[in-house]
């Protein structure tokens, strides 16, 4: 069965109370076409694990806006102004991981581990309601992993199996969500024959690839 | 007088060596990379995924899918290399990366450091600044040495909560440069018109008063 779908066929899958993972850096790395169709879609009490909540009129921070956000799991939520002014009215729950957690956490839960151990957020406010272990002298934090129930992935190439490749600061986030969710939808600048991919040069398998869009 | 950002940045650059893998946060400690020496070779490591930052594009020569981790349009430099934000802590964490530089709210004489949040007022999350102090070799603060309203911002104690525990290496300021010891912080150079009464006055924290103190060159 072709992974290739239409925008609308993969819009079909996002419903209320879904924990969304969405790839990024202040939008860069953004599948902006899936973004506009999650928020077209209405759904709603969503919890949304990304890098940041970027720009009122860009990126993740559009769900934000558009209210269907309940909680993000994000590292920095300087660069949109209704994150703050949600968070104080209590109308989103914001959790702030040091970004450095954020992606391991999404690695462990994609890479079948039980958590980590991380000197980060160590004598902090991060510390709070964790497990501090001592190792050799040294203080870690438990942190434990993430997972989704769909990742919304942008590749540069995509062949027509799903294996990705990216370019420049556009990865970030987006391999280790491919990992970590239980369904993958890839919104990609250009969809490939196979064999088009050098195999040494795919980041992401296709073997954990759902469905491709058009970008 | 120097423009005193540019009297900052222009002695944090001295601090590399050649063969430096180096971070530099957002905002003033950017400027640092305007006057890396020219003959040394220092790759600078963006957290949002690659190594070789380059000079920003010409107008119009920008790339959508090339910014730094604040956002702003740059060029990746031949020998660059892109990876994933666990690579890129992995980096950073790791113990890859031989310098940081950031700014500060606060720092203190335990070498603490808060520089991500002001309850009630400023909330914008911690991005990478924790992982990068905890993980570089070397944290340097630059900072003006005191806040808008005067205040000093290098303390007896942090009163913010803070970025992490004991991390600090070096705080350059457009008066000095201290380095933080066990014993405390050490007041190495002083900028050019700048008594140790005035600066030590201008800082809540004791100063160690070595026998020679160095001029921080403009």
């Amino acid at each position: 069965m072709s992974k290739i779908k239409t925008l609308e066929e993969a819009y079909a899958q996002f419903k209320d109370n879904q924990v969304i993972a969405i790839g990024g850096f202040l939008a860069v790395g953004t599948p902006e076409a899936l973004v506009d169709g999650l928020v077209n879609s209405g759904v709603t009490n969503l919890t949304i694990i990304g890098n940041d909540t970027s720009y009122v009129d860009r990126g993740i921070g559009r769900l934000v806006v558009s209210g269907q956000a309940a909680k993000v799991i994000v590292s920095h939520i300087g660069t949109n102004k209704e994150t703050g002014r949600l968070m104080h009215t209590g109308e989103l729950q914001v959790e702030l991981v040091p970004q450095g957690t954020l992606a391991e956490r999404l690695r462990a839960g994609g890479a079948g581990l039980g958590g980590f151990l991380t000197p980060t957020g160590v004598g902090t406010i991060v510390e709070e309601g964790k497990q501090k272990i001592t190792l050799n002298g040294i203080d870690y934090l438990l942190e434990l992993p993430l997972k989704a129930d769909i990742a919304l992935l942008k590749a540069y190439k995509a062949d027509k199996l799903g294996n990705l490749v990216y370019r420049n600061a556009t990865r970030n986030f987006n391999p280790l969500m491919a990992l970590a969710a239980d369904f993958v939808i890839v919104e990609a600048e250009e969809i490939v024959e196979v064999g088009e991919l050098d195999p040494d040069a795919v980041v992401t398998p296709g073997a954990l690839v759902d469905m491709i869009v058009k970008a | 007088m120097a423009d005193t950002r540019e009297r900052i940045v222009k002695r944090v650059a001295k601090f590399f060596k050649d063969g430096d893998l180096v971070n530099l946060g957002i905002g003033m400690p950017t400027m640092v990379a305007n006057f890396i020496p020219p003959e040394i070779n220092v790759m600078l490591q963006s957290e949002n995924g690659f190594i070789g930052i380059g000079p920003s594009p010409e107008p119009g020569m920008e790339d959508k899918d090339t910014v730094n981790a604040g956002g702003a349009f740059v060029t990746i430099l031949p020998g660059g290399a892109c990876f994933d934000s666990a690579m890129s802590f992995a980096l950073i964490r790791g113990g890859h990366v031989d310098a940081t530089v950031l700014g500060a709210l606060e720092v203190d004489e335990k070498g603490n450091l808060a520089n991500w949040i002001v309850p009630g007022k400023m909330v914008p999350g911690m991005g990478g600044a924790m992982d990068l102090v905890v993980g570089a070799k070397q944290v340097i603060i630059a900072m003006e040495h005191n806040n808008k309203n005067g205040a000093p911002k290098i303390l007896k104690n942090c009163t913010l909560p803070l970025t992490a525990l004991g991390v600090v290496k070096w705080i350059v300021t457009e008066l000095g440069v201290m380095e933080m010891t066990c014993d405390g912080i050490v007041l190495r150079e002083l900028a050019p018109g700048v008594t140790v009464e005035e600066i030590q006055s201008k800082t809540e924290a004791t100063l160690i008063i070595p026998d020679v103190i160095g001029t921080m060159e403009d």
